[in-house]
């Protein structure tokens, strides 16, 4: 059996609902509607120990309500979840020891001491022995590069800074899966490297199973090759990056500037979208070459510069929804 | 042991808040001071059977002495945000019960409350000119039993407290449940008057109820207003209570956890 197995997975929410106006707000006091919501709908996927995921999806798809039943905090409705042999939500105190969990919009330092101070109280809540903590915290202090503000109360860190602390903390205890939700959020460039590499590292080095979501694509281009996708709710995809976009992802953009253009060349399977007076946004399809067209373009002037875009993964999921209709 | 490293935790991060106890001993100390001008004018006119005017100066002076330690209507910031912006889910991801860690966590504010509190108030008021003064404990028997039930009252007192920040989720609002605190509970818990001044019918409501067990009773002991054998009653009612509290608080914290279903994200 896999390491992480998840069986026809549901959740569903109650959700009261209220109109609008005195009648009715006057009503609910006695009677309330529902309306319910599929949060999560017969999911089903298998991870392998040492595998990095990207668990991805639009606002409300569904994916916090997944993590949240894998952590042990909701009780799925029904359907089954084995990770190392535990089942989260009944194994709860014992399970999780096993995992870390950083929730990038949510912080479990304490705001008022030192991250240091945070760090020992983590090390008697898990009963980490003296030596393994030491060491661990040696590990993590290097390659998170948190020496410089160890010492600083966290409220007076940068994102950043406090986000590398936040990571830290979730791997005191050894787990062996760590769950991000949403790490990068909000991080400058060069944190985001940082954070990124990081995970590589402690992926690489200790075999630690890496689930993520995130809405940034190049968190999930630098960091893992599985993707799962879901939307209200339901698996839309779960496979390789790769295969995403070479069956999502049919448009490019090019974007010419120039000086002045004599006449738009004919290219086939391209289109004009935007045209002002010296630039020119043309959609091809991934068949067509980008050289081609600068080629054809620099017949006619004299090109100052070229971008092109590719579709970023909201584009990508859009489609994907649009194709299976949702 | 992890509860007592984060009670240890707290302990530190609350002792910082020193203008704040400074601001308090003060208030403290006006208001026992008005409260023996009024019961000094009171009992010259008139005597009562139930406390004499030493045990109810020396009352006054342990009520505004410890007033940190029993106040019923605190409000945790912390739990409420943990709770609204579901960082909650971070503390049913750690080995620990999360009750008994809140619990601790107000246990820990209201120790480091107290301690930047109490010493001077007692100090000044043990040397205040007769009659007006603190009077030292009648016996060194009642002293202990003192110390033990002032201990357990503060148990009390976390325990209701709790409740209360449980209840104000099913309530959408956290007036109510704290004004209803503040008038009922204080009342019966000896805030306003102390309880053998209440009327008899309202002496014999707050037998029935844990309020008067959190101050009331350790300052009577002190002051040998109540009898060995009543005070070691009362000792095991006060244990009684804190487990039984302890309980429907639990209860009530699993079905509000399960209402709030962990926002956000």
């Amino acid at each position: 059996m896999s390491y992480i197995s998840v069986e026809n997975l549901n959740k569903t929410f109650k959700v009261p609902q209220r109109g609008s106006g005195l009648k009715d707000a006057f009503r609910s006091l006695f009677k309330r509607d529902y309306k319910y919501i599929n949060a999560v709908d017969n999911i089903s996927f298998d991870i392998d120990e040492g595998e990095v995921v990207a668990y991805i999806g639009p606002n409300g798809a569904g994916k916090s309500t997944t993590i949240k039943m894998l952590c042990g905090i909701l009780k799925p409705d029904s359907g089954t979840i084995s990770v190392n042999g535990f089942n989260p939500f009944n194994d709860r105190k014992k399970y999780v020891g096993n995992i870390g969990v950083v929730f990038g919009q949510k912080s479990q330092l304490w705001w008022d001491i030192p991250a240091l101070d945070s760090f020992q109280l983590l090390k008697s809540i898990y009963k980490i022995s003296d030596e393994e903590y030491n060491n661990t915290l040696d590990d993590l202090i290097k390659l998170l590069d948190l020496k410089e503000f160890l010492h600083t109360p966290v409220r007076q860190l940068s994102l950043g800074q406090r986000m590398r602390c936040e990571i830290a903390a979730s791997l005191l205890h050894n787990p062996k899966i760590l769950f991000l939700d949403e790490p990068t959020i909000g991080l400058d460039a060069v944190s985001k490297v940082q954070v990124r590499n990081f995970i590589k590292e402690i992926n690489k080095r200790k075999k630690v199973t890496v689930i993520l979501t995130s809405h940034d694509m190049s968190d999930i281009e630098a960091l893992t090759n599985r993707l799962i996708v879901i939307g209200h709710g339901k698996k839309l995809y779960d496979g390789s990056l790769k295969g995403i976009k070479s069956k999502f992802a049919n448009n490019k953009k090019v974007e010419i500037i120039f000086e002045k253009l004599n006449k738009i060349p004919n290219i086939k399977n391209s289109k004009v979208i935007e045209q002002n007076k010296n630039r020119i946004l043309l959609e091809i399809d991934n068949n067509t070459s980008v050289s081609n067209i600068i080629n054809k373009y620099s017949k006619e002037c004299e090109i100052k510069d070229v971008n092109v875009y590719e579709d970023n993964l909201d584009d990508i999921i859009f489609k994907l929804y649009q194709d299976l209709n949702l | 042991m992890k509860y007592l490293s984060y009670l240890k935790l707290e302990l530190l991060s609350n002792l910082q808040y020193r203008s704040a106890a400074l601001a308090g001993i003060a208030t403290q100390f006006f208001w026992g001071a008005l409260l023996v001008c009024v019961y000094t004018a009171f009992y010259s006119h008139t005597s009562i059977d139930s406390i004499n005017y030493d045990q109810l100066i020396t009352y006054v002076w342990l009520n505004q002495a410890f007033f940190a330690l029993i106040y019923i209507r605190n409000k945790d910031k912390d739990i409420f945000a943990s709770i609204r912006t579901g960082t909650v889910a971070y503390e049913l991801c750690r080995p620990y019960d999360l009750y008994i860690w809140w619990y601790v966590k107000l246990l820990s504010k209201k120790y480091a409350a107290t301690l930047l509190r109490f010493l001077p108030i007692i100090v000044v008021a043990l040397f205040l000119p007769k009659p007006y003064n603190l009077s030292l404990p009648i016996s060194l028997l009642a002293f202990i039993l003192f110390l033990i039930s002032m201990f357990l009252g503060s148990l009390v007192v976390c325990a209701i407290n709790l409740i209360a920040h449980f209840l104000t989720f099913f309530t959408m609002h956290d007036k109510g449940i704290f004004s209803i605190l503040n008038s009922i509970a204080e009342l019966l818990a000896g805030f306003d008057l102390p309880i053998p001044l209440l009327p008899t019918i309202l002496i014999m409501v707050s037998e029935y109820l844990p309020f008067r067990l959190i101050g009331d009773l350790p300052f009577r002991i002190y002051s040998g207003n109540i009898d060995t054998l009543y005070a070691l009653k009362s000792i095991g009612l006060q244990i009684i209570w804190i487990i039984v509290l302890l309980i429907i608080g639990h209860l009530i914290m699993k079905k509000a956890l399960k209402k709030v279903v962990i926002q956000g994200g």
